[in-house]
């Protein structure tokens, strides 16, 4: 590339880099600015003072460390079941053959396309009268179900379609072969699954677990319907309460903001090198 | 052929290993989406001919729900208000991205960082995001109100003007989601063939020429996975609406997403809920259909 072009392509970059991190860096400065400066005008760019108040506003508010260890639990929860039961199903449906295995497949990917609204009352339904938990009987009659518990929260994110789709298409690329020899070898199928294929799906585990971790972080509508108790709230829940609860108050609103994001960004950063190229190559094939 | 026999049974007996090894692992999974995702529509067709407050037994009223829906003024609103929406962001967020997408697949030193930049807002939590954004339309303080006021403007009322907000909030849905898109088009940029572009150079085609001829049609699937994608979860749009206005002001950000929820959860009138969220998903449906009968017709054409 010639060097004129080079730097007009560098101006570009930058100034979309300054209009993308705006809101970023504006939630950080109004984070540590004291509450003097953030109110007055015009507002500064660079404080003049930087006060850590904000944010220990929000550790000593009760609430946040709860609403924070609620999220994690659920996201956790959920990226668990998720490596487990979507890595097996990708798995036998990209390299296991049998009968209806194309009618099976074809049925889950066609729940991708139901908008969220439609399954949303019966599910809410469904966990709170399911038989026998949270004091209902039999007939899911009488009690609060699976509502205000961590389960409840977790349930509609702990299997994703999206999930066995990437790990399939992510097994489909090794030659048949492998399977093949391991088989003549004598390894059963549990075996060349464990031995075999699950050290080689890293690459598309790591996006699984991105995938299914921010999905329940960020889960705001799931957790409004089924938690009542302000103990049972997620942070995302908690960012909404607190908005409402001390209005324009923004100093520890962006501190909380600001601690919303860092856990999506470790996990992110910590599994990122494998993450673009499985996102890619199954968003598209 | 005594050998030859037990050869086959050995065979049929291995694949049936396999096929029900399968079975197994695939099992839990499937059930879960009966249990949770299938079932629950059909669950959610019933409940929407009937009066369901949550508490007691569902009453069967016949298209009730759906003739209220007709005639209602507020359901009507809220379906144009959603379409505004994803036309607003759409088409919008597709410019933007292709373009961000053409400038990170150059190959130049840091690179790396851009892209992560600008996948940044992807990872970010829509609550948080609807958050920030707040706080940057602040009709007070609000950063975006100082730049105004540099040009000597007005102070504007983003959220809290019925003919901003809800562009205020597409905004913000644009900013979020562009890095997504970005990555999808970035994949099918890389998937070009760079023969294509030197012989076009041969011919002597410019840079414009090659974007307009080769690059532009041949991301014709990647624009089509974009625009379906983004019509599915635009037109679902809720949190940010919930979160930044509340569906104000006189109801201009109360979409679809937002009217069921409060059919349903604040009104308790669950089988009308329903009855809406069917007809949402008619909508997603139809425009998704449509979308992509137009664009193979298009590509039919071309080739």
């Amino acid at each position: 590339m010639k060097p004129k072009k080079r730097i007009a392509l560098m101006i570009v970059l930058i100034i979309i880099a300054v209009m993308m991190s705006l809101p970023f860096f504006w939630m950080l400065i109004t984070s540590i600015k004291p509450d003097t400066e953030l109110f007055s005008w015009p507002p500064s760019f660079i404080p003049k003072n930087i006060t850590l108040e904000h944010y220990a506003e929000v550790f000593h508010t009760k609430d946040f460390g709860r609403y924070f260890a609620n999220s994690l639990i659920v996201a956790c929860l959920s990226v668990v079941i998720n490596l487990f039961f979507c890595s097996l199903a990708g798995y036998a449906f990209a390299r296991l053959d049998f009968k209806g295995k194309n009618f099976a497949f074809i049925v889950l990917l066609s729940t991708m396309m139901i908008p969220i609204q439609v399954t949303l009352i019966p599910t809410f339904i469904l966990v709170k009268s399911f038989p026998l938990a949270g004091g209902n009987n039999i007939f899911g009659q009488g009690g609060i179900g699976f509502l205000n518990s961590y389960f409840g929260l977790a349930v509609p994110h702990i299997m994703s379609v999206f999930g066995v789709f990437i790990m399939r298409q992510f097994y489909m690329q090794f030659p048949k072969e492998l399977s093949e020899a391991a088989r003549i070898d004598g390894a059963n199928e549990i075996r060349i699954f464990t031995k075999i294929f699950l050290p080689l799906g890293k690459p598309a585990l790591s996006t699984l677990a991105i995938f299914s971790f921010t999905q329940a972080w960020d889960d705001f509508l799931w957790p409004l319907i089924v938690t009542s108790e302000n103990s049972m709230r997620t942070l995302q829940l908690g960012l909404e309460v607190f908005k409402s609860r001390s209005s324009a108050d923004w100093g520890p609103l962006m501190a909380c903001t600001s601690l919303a994001i860092v856990p999506v960004l470790i996990i992110f950063t910590v599994l990122q090198k494998y993450f673009t190229d499985t996102a890619l190559t199954s968003g598209i094939k | 052929m005594k050998n030859q026999t037990r050869k086959n049974g050995q065979l049929s007996s291995m694949k049936k290993k396999i096929a029900f090894t399968a079975v197994i692992f695939i099992a839990p999974v499937f059930i879960y989406t009966v249990i949770f995702r299938i079932a629950p529509i059909f669950f959610s067709l019933i409940l929407s001919f009937t009066r369901y407050d949550g508490f007691n037994a569902p009453v069967f009223n016949g298209m009730q729900n759906y003739k209220a829906l007709m005639f209602s003024g507020e359901f009507w609103n809220s379906v144009i208000r959603t379409l505004e929406f994803s036309v607003l962001v759409l088409p919008l967020n597709m410019l933007i991205s292709l373009i961000m997408a053409v400038l990170i697949n150059n190959r130049i030193r840091g690179i790396g960082f851009f892209r992560a930049l600008y996948y940044l807002p992807v990872i970010t939590p829509l609550v948080a995001a609807s958050m920030i954004w707040m706080w940057l339309y602040d009709p007070q303080y609000g950063v975006f109100n100082f730049f105004l006021s540099l040009f000597s403007l007005p102070p504007v009322n983003f959220l809290s003007n019925t003919s901003t907000a809800l562009a205020s909030v597409a905004v913000m849905r644009i900013w979020r989601g562009v890095g997504w898109n970005m990555m999808i088009y970035l994949a099918g940029l890389q998937g070009i063939s760079a023969y294509l572009y030197e012989a076009a150079k041969l011919d002597g085609a410019g840079t414009f020429k090659q974007f307009t001829k080769i690059t532009w049609p041949l991301l014709r699937p990647v624009h089509l996975y974009v625009l379906i994608v983004g019509l599915i979860s635009t037109l679902q749009s809720f949190t940010e609406m919930y979160v930044m206005t509340g569906g104000g002001p006189l109801q201009s950000t109360t979409t679809v997403g937002m009217l069921i929820y409060t059919s349903a959860f604040d009104y308790m009138d669950m089988g009308y809920a329903c009855s809406m969220s069917f007809a949402l998903g008619i909508i997603i449906m139809v425009l998704s259909v449509i979308s992509f009968t137009w664009k193979k017709e298009r590509t039919e054409v071309l080739e």
